[in-house]
């Protein structure tokens, strides 16, 4: 197969990017877009060129790591599928891809298609936590779960953290992604503690990163490798209003005196 | 850990968008409601109940309020609703703006719908055609020629044989409809209201006010301008208060 591929080039964060296209000749239908890219890199290496920056590790679906967007859709054309399990047998022969590192100003591009996405860990660190003590752990069962409600926690947890929705939300918004958080938390008895405090912590670092916000598009739903619904911002706007109209500090007042 | 006022956060915002926004839907479904008495025809003096329920409008709640009281604080109301609703909105795009700085080379839309991609223009739109629609048929000041304070089916007979009205307000219309269905939805999601088992409805409800009030509002000039209604009556065969002034 052959492709045109327009691509981000962009040297350091303070540096001034641009697309640059290339011609790519005998990729396999066979390869994952990040295989092709690999084979991109091989042979701007032996052409003497800088090669691509991107982001990989896992390569199987389920670490987050990869990104971009592809044609205009973040994780490409496959629905729930991240960027490493897409293949090129998606794209038909000859054709053009264009190909852009996630855009918002949360995620500064640090080379060309990487991008710094350390505001999701701040966001995680602001409230992204349960408390458990540091003794021996109590016998699982000994905290009954409703079979469904176990199941929409975990249709929450199932975030990779990837950043889709962000780049996917045309008001780069972290919604579904701190909604995936709060949600996956709020729903079980092990997260009830910092429940009002999460809500309130996440929202509030979710907009010092500088997101957007969620005006209901539910492109994030579309893009997110994982499916997440958007149910969960529903469910995250709750929590929130929630914590407004009644603040409350189950921990307990933990600080020092 | 520091806490900005609720208005300051993000879903703050939005839930006076949401709040706002129901206050003038509630408006919307009433005005509409109002408006189909023109087709009721005329009380037994010969007075419209279009008219009637126009001086209704003025005289509701006397003898606690004088003429005209009581709707003018339902306007502030819909004034400070209409207000808090447009300028959240600007705010909340200028920092969707900034949030992302550089723009994509290539974008494609697959979930939103085109109601919910063109919020901005369908509300700016419809902003324009509310302070027209109020100098047109509230002061008057647009076509003074052919109106008559209070005479409520006079002034909607004369400006809907003009086919020019027509369409502005059906056009108007289709933007409000375009706004609002996007609009009714997503506020059951902002305030926390929606669910997995009652989405699906919430979206035939958001389809089925926005058809209802769409139809309702559009049947006014269409019905004037293609419909066989009847002239409107002599002011001067009109009991008091319906009478000539």
């Amino acid at each position: 197969m052959k492709f045109r591929l327009n691509v981000w080039r962009q040297g350091s964060e303070q540096e001034k990017g641009s697309m640059q296209s290339c011609e790519l000749d005998e990729v396999s239908s066979d390869m994952s877009f990040l295989e092709m890219l690999d084979y991109l890199n091989e042979t701007l290496i032996s052409k003497g060129e800088e090669p691509i920056a991107f982001d990989s590790d896992c390569r199987e679906g389920v670490c987050g790591m990869c990104s971009l967007v592809i044609n205009g859709q973040a994780h490409g054309p496959m629905k729930a599928t991240t960027t490493c399990q897409t293949y090129m047998r998606l794209f038909p022969d000859g054709s053009e891809i264009t190909i852009e590192p996630w855009r918002a100003g949360a995620f500064p591009v640090l080379r060309d298609l990487i991008v710094n996405r350390s505001s999701f860990d701040r966001i995680m660190q602001a409230g992204g936590y349960i408390t458990v003590h540091s003794g021996p752990k109590p016998e699982p069962n000994s905290v009954p779960i409703n079979q469904q409600v176990a199941e929409e926690s975990l249709d929450a947890a199932v975030c990779i953290g990837c950043g889709a929705c962000v780049a996917a939300c045309p008001n780069g918004s972290a919604m579904l992604y701190t909604a995936a958080k709060v949600s996956h938390f709020a729903l079980l008895p092990q997260g009830q503690a910092e429940r009002t405090d999460r809500a309130l912590a996440m929202v509030d670092q979710m907009q010092t990163e500088g997101f957007g916000s969620c005006r209901n598009y539910a492109e994030c739903e579309a893009a997110c490798p994982k499916a997440i619904s958007i149910n969960f911002i529903g469910q995250l706007n709750r929590e929130y209003i929630r914590a407004t109209a009644k603040p409350c500090n189950a921990r307990g007042q933990m600080h020092a005196q | 850990m520091s806490r900005t006022h609720f208005y300051g956060t993000l879903v703050g915002k939005k839930v006076v968008v949401a709040v706002s926004g129901v206050i003038l839907f509630g408006f919307l479904l009433g005005h509409m409601t109002g408006n189909i008495k023109v087709f009721l025809g005329d009380e037994a003096n010969g007075v419209p109940k279009i008219d009637v329920y126009g001086y209704f409008l003025r005289t509701m709640g006397e003898p606690i309020f004088s003429y005209g009281q009581m709707l003018w604080i339902v306007r502030i109301v819909l004034i400070t609703a209409l207000l808090a609703h447009v300028v959240t909105v600007i705010l909340l795009a200028v920092h969707n703006r900034n949030a992302r700085p550089v723009r994509y080379a290539q974008t494609k839309r697959i979930a939103a719908t085109p109601s919910a991609r063109f919020m901005m223009w369908s509300g700016l739109f419809i902003l324009a055609f509310v302070i027209f629609h109020i100098l047109h048929l509230t002061t008057g000041s647009l076509d003074p020629k052919h109106f008559v304070q209070d005479r409520v089916y006079g002034n909607l007979y004369r400006a809907f044989h003009n086919g020019g009205f027509v369409v502005i307000y059906v056009t108007a219309m289709v933007f409000l409809a375009l706004h609002l269905y996007h609009g009714i939805w997503s506020l059951f999601q902002t305030l926390g209201l929606d669910n997995p088992d009652r989405n699906k409805r919430l979206r035939m409800f958001a389809a089925l006010a926005t058809l209802a009030l769409l139809l309702g509002f559009a049947s006014v000039p269409l019905g004037m301008f293609l419909g066989d209604m009847p002239e409107p009556p002599n002011p001067a065969n009109l009991p008091p208060p319906y009478g000539g002034r």
